[in-house]
């Protein structure tokens, strides 16, 4: 088949070699470079996916330890997210919080993590108690880290302790050294500070592709929504590239440790040093998937050109797409923004994965910024994305429709160390307060927060870098800054409560759920918050009309959430499941599932482990891991049906102007769903009538999903459920006793 | 660059006597292998006797996808593979149009042909030629 091939005059004309340097600092960086401990270990290389070492450091004491990974561990947490949860478990006790020396930052890129033949196969899973949510949060990220994490010798990372003065953690695995270093004079922010220290490291040009560096930024040290950025070299482009872990705060916790960056430098990557089982099975499909890229992408999402921002103008035109802090999903301007855009902004000239072997490549970059604003105003930047998320979070929910704006904005949430997502969910919320009256200029310090006014966005968000103003406020996330609007008497605590768009503590991701009842189960009735990546059931339930029934979306609710813990636990990116699908997709029994898809990554975890599973047995792999997850919640006090509420804003109209907005669909779902004749009734009757019937039944969902999960009716797993899965043991039964009783 | 041709009408004709030698000689002289399907070229043949060849004809698309820099070509625009900076992805198996790019179950890394022209002098046929043609525009895959 003829490939669809991209004509390159539809993209702009930027050299992508070209960026601002910083010499000046690798120089004062190499100057002030002190050396505080140095600790010898023997590299060593997985086999059959495992290297069966943990690192255990403490950054206050400076001591190392190895500790074994166990078959048990192998067996019931598989790797990535479930080796983080279990270590993460046995370092806090119910009273630790977020900010103690004992809560952890783990990471670990699991079994089938840092094979090169699938695409999305490079990830790390970070786990730590939230500055937000103050229970796990778990992200997966891009990059070298995990791999080379793990190609040096270890499966997983357990940070503890906090240090006195900002720490540089070095982890050689071409040497086999582990140090601690000063580096007083670095850099602080991730675009810089990671160029730095990757040429600092690197021990020549050809060595710089086996150097990641972990870091965050200066807003990391006066938020609590701070991220971490996991770098890799690109090589055509001759810089450093980054991708996130960004929800819950995990920078904030990286910062309150006073470390400033993790660096691993690993052997050279080959194709084999996973050591795996089998790897003729992983060549074979890798080669075919490889070539259904080829041959359907171009015909499908068009991720090799557009990464995940394809969705934009799909969203807006299903109503599904954030605008106005989650008010409307639609905009007149959001053409400015959409996939046609960045097809032309972003290099189509080069290789865009974040881990060798992704032929899906959507880790976009934006070349030829140059900033307007802020302490690097002046510099040529690239920027990385941006992705559908910040797009519709940094752009349309804020009323930024400016791509230049919105690439500004992107860049400094990155190099500040700040979660795009949550940044624009907190702006978001910030310019509706902003319009509505509970804030106002005396309020916000002079920052005219309205709709589309990217330049006070920006200040807002140097503010929160300097540690200064209402940015300071605007770090504490939406959660907190609905109880401080409320605590001030600045607004009605209902419509404030309404429009907050948090759960658990954790902003909503990008997606307009008013309308997608499986999307709202799919935010609200998850572990961790509301992140799209454990149940991203609105293209399959409003676009794809894949789940017509309640039945179906309840259904959808268990399995899906299981399925893609999986990615989590064996170091895969989600996106290479079902951004491509084969051909014949739709006449396979259970289509929204992939089953091909699913059978490839059956067959490369037994490839990469030696173990055979099938597709049932990957849904208990995870099933023990999320049902472990949702009893360490309720260890921290939360994980109960309370805890899974979610915002009327994610669920209906909060507003009579929301309602009338969409007057026509409101008011036929008053006819056919509830037999009323809204031609009789006034606009507040029609609101309270929604409200009723819409939080209604999303309790009845919960009801049924929790069941279906094999939880009491508050979101407790049963004794008949650890049991069955396997993890009755006796510190996991300790924690749910109190709510289900003794066992009969 | 240079870049391997094949004359499929004097290749069919001369099919009927010949013993493949040029995949053979491909295997066994570059690759020191004496299993004929380990040649970089293959010549195939449909149900209806015609043949099908398979031949690398240097047009790059692997250059442009390979993410290790591991592709490029020489100086007689031949696409050549480094083995030490080769990742064993295969995305240039996959993203090879003409599926031309070689695995061998025995090895990591793949491979492809470097127009050297060893079977063009093993033909008995004279049915292929080294010919120096332009390089073909770099396409965004």
């Amino acid at each position: 088949m003829i490939q669809v091939v991209f004509d390159p005059s539809k993209v702009m004309d930027i050299d992508i070699t070209k960026r601002t340097e910083y010499h000046a600092e690798l120089d004062a960086a190499r100057a002030s470079r002190k050396v505080l401990k140095e600790v010898a270990f023997t590299p060593s290389l997985p086999d059959k996916g495992y290297t069966n070492r943990t690192l255990h450091v403490d950054v206050g004491s400076l001591a190392v330890a190895e500790k074994p990974v166990t078959q048990q561990m192998k067996d019931i947490f598989i790797g990535g997210r479930g080796f983080g949860l279990w270590y993460l478990w046995q370092a806090v006790t119910p009273q630790t919080r977020w900010n103690d020396p004992e809560n952890e930052i783990v990471i670990s890129s699991g079994p089938v993590g840092g094979i090169t033949q699938y695409a999305g196969t490079g990830k790390s899973l970070v786990v730590t108690l939230s500055p937000q949510t103050e229970i796990p949060i778990d992200s997966n990220v891009g990059g070298y880290f995990g791999p080379l994490l793990k190609f040096s010798g270890f499966d997983a990372l357990e940070l503890q302790g906090k240090a006195e003065r900002d720490l540089i953690l070095f982890i050689d695995g071409q040497k086999g050294l582990i140090r601690f270093e000063e580096l007083p004079d670095a850099p602080v922010d991730s675009h810089v500070l990671g160029e730095v220290l990757t040429r600092l490291y690197a021990e020549n040009e050809a060595d710089l592709v086996n150097i990641s560096v972990v870091s965050t930024g200066a807003a990391a040290d006066h938020s609590l929504i701070g991220m971490l950025n996991f770098s890799w070299f690109d090589k055509r482009r001759g810089c450093v590239r980054f991708k996130q872990a960004g929800r819950g705060g995990i920078g904030t916790v990286f910062r309150d440790k006073r470390l400033r960056a993790l660096v691993c430098r690993g052997p050279q990557v080959k194709g084999d040093l996973n050591h795996p089982a089998d790897f003729e099975t992983l060549a074979k499909i890798g080669v075919k998937y490889h070539k259904e890229i080829r041959e359907n992408d171009p015909h499908q999402c068009m991720m090799r050109r557009n990464g995940t921002a394809h969705i934009v103008e799909i969203m807006d035109a299903y109503d599904l797409l954030p605008v106005h802090n989650f008010q409307y999903g639609s905009h007149p301007e959001t053409h400015k923004i959409d996939s046609a855009y960045w097809q032309s902004r972003c290099a189509q000239q080069t290789v865009d994965g974040c881990w060798y072997g992704c032929s899906m490549a959507c880790a976009k970059g934006a070349d030829g910024l140059v900033l307007k604003t802020g302490p690097y105003q002046g510099h040529m930047v690239t920027v990385d994305g941006p992705e559908y998320e910040n797009a519709a979070g940094l752009g349309s929910n804020c009323g930024v429709f400016d791509p230049d704006d919105l690439l500004e904005l992107n860049f400094y949430c990155d190099t500040y160390g700040i979660c795009t997502i949550t940044w624009g969910t907190v702006c978001a919320f910030i310019m509706e307060c902003y319009q509505r009256g509970i804030l106002n200029l005396e309020r916000t310090g002079g920052l005219d927060l309205s709709w589309g006014n990217a330049k006070a966005d920006l200040e807002m968000m140097h503010q929160m870098a300097r540690g200064e103003g209402f940015g300071r406020i605007a770090g504490l996330g939406v959660k907190r800054m609905k109880a401080l609007f409320i605590a001030n008497g600045w607004g009605d605590p209902q419509l404030i409560n309404d429009i907050g768009m948090e759960n658990k503590g954790l902003e909503y991701s990008q997606y307009l759920s008013k309308e997608s009842l499986a999307q709202q189960g799919g935010y609200a009735l998850t572990n961790k918050g509301p992140q799209h990546d454990e149940a991203w059931l609105i293209f399959m339930d409003m676009v794809n009309k894949q789940l017509p029934t309640f039945e179906d979306k309840a259904e959808a609710l268990y399995y899906f959430p299981l399925f893609r813990t999986w990615f989590g636990l064996n170091g895969f990116c989600k996106l290479p499941w079902n951004d491509v699908v084969p051909k014949g997709n739709a006449q396979q029994p259970e289509p929204h599932k992939i089953p091909e898809h699913v059978q490839n990554y059956v067959d490369l975890f037994s490839a990469t482990t030696g173990v055979k599973i099938d597709k049932e047995e990957l849904i208990n792999q995870s099933a023990r891991v999320y049902n472990f997850q949702r009893v360490f919640n309720i260890r921290m006090g939360k994980g109960l049906r309370q805890h899974d509420a979610a915002p009327y804003r994610s669920l209906g109209p909060v507003t009579e102007e929301e309602y009338l907005s969409r007057q026509e669909r409101y008011d036929g779902q008053l006819r056919t769903e509830l037999s009323l004749d809204p031609d009789a009734m006034t606009l507040q009757e029609k609101m309270a009538a929604h409200r009723q019937w819409r939080t209604g039944r999303f309790e009845k969902l919960m009801d049924v999903v929790y069941a279906r999960r094999g939880w009491t009716r508050d979101g407790v797993p049963t004794y008949a459920r650890l049991k069955e899965l396997g993890i009755d043991f006796p510190e996991v039964l300790e924690v749910v006793r109190p709510l289900l009783g003794d066992p009969a | 660059m240079r870049q391997l041709r094949i004359d499929l009408a004097t290749c069919d004709e001369g099919r009927k006597t010949c013993a493949h030698e040029c995949e053979s000689a491909c295997a066994e002289k570059v690759f020191k292998l004496g299993d004929p399907a380990r040649a970089a070229l293959h010549i195939r043949e449909t149900a209806d006797g015609k043949g099908v060849a398979y031949l690398c004809d240097q047009c790059g698309d692997c250059v442009v996808v390979c993410p290790a820099e591991a592709l490029k070509r020489n100086k007689l625009g031949v696409v050549m593979l480094d083995k030490s900076l080769c990742v064993g992805c295969y995305i240039c198996i996959g993203f090879c149009e003409k599926e031309v790019f070689e695995r061998n179950p025995e090895w990591v890394t793949p491979y492809k042909c470097t127009s050297c022209g060893i079977c063009v002098k093993a033909c008995p046929h004279a049915a292929l030629e080294i010919v120096d043609v332009p390089e073909p525009a770099y396409r965004i895959l």
